[in-house]
């Protein structure tokens, strides 16, 4: 039975981690056998990590398969095709022929130039982040083969303050397309995010249009510019880069919007219909040329980099 | 702009409250003792307004030049428009949905050259607030303004941005029209807009709502405005998980004028009359037409696609992070 619930995307924003990953999993093992006895089926937020070995249920059908089974799926559900929220590094291994592909301006790094403090400093969040994890912010740049036809690919990784939009990704995101001005490639964006990151507060803003002024020059130069959302994508990454593509893809069932679920429903008090704000209500309403299964994404994407240069 | 007793006072304004009370009481004990002369008492207690309004505004906090942007007393769009301009024809509609009628805009004259100027609108009193959705454009709205910002560019018109929206609505129907991208297009195509655009933020600037219409080759903030990505509030829920925390929040988002001007995110701020452009709309207007002809005349020369040029030059250079060399990160 598939289960429709409002999550708290504007949560992810605050950097907090949930639990780590590996014990969440195996608390959540526990605790659904726990459940199934007492016939309270409820799914859990583990969507973003997959230890080896591990057994993972589905947030949307309750499969339970191994982290092998799923990864060999793509982190697609076998059983109800529910897309499994995965990182840059995941879509990389999907898209770049024989998981080969350069990493680009790796080098930047966030810093906190305002000294921005809520309930933790921001540099001290960043440092914790940067001890914990390979990822040096939220959205990581390749270029690689995809079919043989090189691409350049900008992927988000939600787990890094909810792929939240600040200045590095804004640089990097601007340096991408510099570079796909320079050798005439083909630009994809795969966005994951909560929207702008508060702790650069109107700084963060300002990458809407400092963004938006690249994709002017890489339309100018005559480059495809395909904008793929996924699971989620808000706020500042749909207001601006997110629905400027070429194309506008996605995948499967994700929620995409401006707004969240949360404070939609705070400001309207009316309760949400269902499959509001999933990338089948985006389609139907106009806002996307197609919906692509992670299954058929590198196939897809080749054959829409022929179609644009032959 | 209202007069007292009809001026509505902010916690932070009492005191200038209790200078009118005084001054009415002393009225009234004139008319009772008509041998005995007040004026001087009643000319000392106006003086000592004027005081307490300059006190005021040079002492605020964060938060309060945030309750300030949203003094129910401050003038709105249409005002500055009306104060500013001549000539003004209001146009309406996307062409496509409907009118929104919490943003506005028309071609108007000003200081003899035609510019189109554009804004959110709030209402100015609780039925015109829920007619303008307190100043909360929907997808239609920012349409609308784009749509004049094209034909502007047709005419080779000046674009004058009033910015002003406490966020773009929230809705279902503003989603299923797609928000998201109503403002992603603006922000697109007025950066790459041929004619000058000036934008001024009038009075909240939050978010992707106020930057849908906040492009531009100038931006000039008022003195008691904000602007930055979030609202305090919703910056505390979210950030703190209380609603409590909006004034900290307010200090951590660095958000008044002086700030932006700071970081150079703005270009100009705009000051105010004394106590804040509620306490004179004409003068308020005067200030602020007097800065935008500044601006226009700074970027009016510059060959159009020159201009864009410039434009995304400036908003690439917005951000700020370390380089660190490749291999030592590992
Ligand atoms: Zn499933």
């Amino acid at each position: 039975m598939k289960k429709e619930h409002t999550e708290d995307i504007e949560s992810r924003l605050t950097g907090e981690d949930v639990k780590p990953a590996e014990q969440e999993v195996q608390e959540e093992k526990r605790s659904w056998f726990k459940r199934k006895r007492q016939g309270i089926l409820t799914s859990t937020a583990d969507k973003k990590e997959f230890p080896e070995g591990l057994w993972n249920k589905c947030p949307s059908c309750n499969h339970i398969c191994t982290t092998q089974e799923l990864k060999a799926a793509l982190f697609v559900c076998p059983s109800c095709n529910y897309h499994h929220r995965i990182g840059s590094k995941e879509y990389f291994e999907i898209l770049f022929d024989k998981n080969e592909y350069t990493p680009l301006f790796d080098e930047i790094k966030s810093k906190d130039q305002l000294g921005f403090t809520d309930l933790k400093n921001y540099q001290k969040r960043l440092d914790e982040i940067h001890a914990k994890t390979d990822l040096k912010d939220s959205m990581r740049v390749a270029v690689g083969k995809v079919h043989g036809q090189e691409i350049v690919v900008a992927c988000m990784d939600f787990e890094f303050i909810g792929g939240s939009l600040g200045s590095v990704m804004g640089e990097k995101f601007s340096r991408a397309v510099d570079y796909c001005i320079q050798h005439k490639l083909p630009y994809m964006v795969i966005s994951k995010s909560g929207g702008a990151r508060m702790m650069e507060s109107a700084f963060s803003l300002m990458q809407l249009a400092k963004t938006s002024g690249k994709l002017a020059q890489l339309s100018d130069a005559k480059l495809p510019y395909i904008s793929m959302l996924t699971d989620p994508t808000f706020g500042g990454i749909s207001a601006s880069f997110g629905m400027l593509g070429d194309l506008n893809i996605a995948e499967p069932g994700a929620l995409i919007g401006f707004a969240g679920p949360r404070v939609i429903k705070e400001a309207t008090k009316k309760d949400l219909p269902p499959g509001f704000q999933k990338s089948e209500f985006l389609l139907e309403h106009g806002f996307l040329d197609f919906i692509v299964d992670r299954k058929q994404l590198k196939e897809k994407i080749a054959q829409l980099v022929t179609l644009f240069q032959h | 702009m209202p007069q007292y007793p009809n001026r509505q006072f902010l916690e932070f304004e009492q005191p200038i409250k209790e200078l009118y009370e005084q001054i009415e009481a002393t009225k009234k004990l004139a008319e009772k003792n008509p041998k005995v002369d007040y004026s001087n008492t009643i000319q000392q207690l106006y003086a000592s307004i004027d005081e307490k309004r300059k006190e005021i505004t040079t002492s605020l906090s964060p938060w309060q030049r945030v309750q300030l942007s949203r003094h129910p007393d401050r003038p709105y769009t249409l005002k500055y428009i009306d104060k500013m301009c001549t000539n003004f024809i209001e146009l309406h509609g996307d062409r496509n949905v409907k009118d929104d009628k919490a943003m506005v805009g028309g071609f108007a004259m000003m200081d003899g050259e035609t510019v189109m100027i554009i804004g959110q609108q709030k209402g100015i009193n609780t039925k015109a607030r829920q007619l303008r959705n307190f100043g909360m454009a929907n997808p239609e709205g920012y349409r609308k303004a784009l749509r004049l910002m094209k034909l502007a560019e047709k005419f080779n018109k000046a674009v004058i941005s009033l910015i002003d929206t406490p966020g773009a609505f929230p809705g279902l129907e503003a989603e299923e029209r797609g928000q998201g991208e109503a403002i992603a297009r603006n922000i697109y195509e007025m950066i790459r807009l041929k004619v000058p655009v000036i934008c001024c933020i009038i009075g909240e600037g939050a978010s992707g709502g106020a930057f849908g219409i906040g492009v531009g080759d100038r931006t000039l903030m008022m003195e008691n405005t904000w602007y930055t990505v979030i609202s305090p509030e919703s910056c505390s829920s979210i950030l703190w998980r209380s609603w409590d925390k909006k004034e900290v929040a307010a200090e951590q988002l660095k958000l008044t004028a002086t700030d932006m001007k700071g970081f150079g995110l703005v270009d100009e701020i705009v000051y105010e009359p004394d106590g804040g452009a509620h306490w004179d709309y004409d003068d308020a207007a005067l200030r602020l037409k007097k800065s935008i002809l500044q601006a226009l005349h700074e970027v009016k020369d510059v060959d159009p696609l020159e201009r864009v040029n410039q434009r995304i030059e400036k908003y690439g250079k917005m951000g700020f992070w370390e380089e660190v060399p490749a291999n030592s990160l590992v």
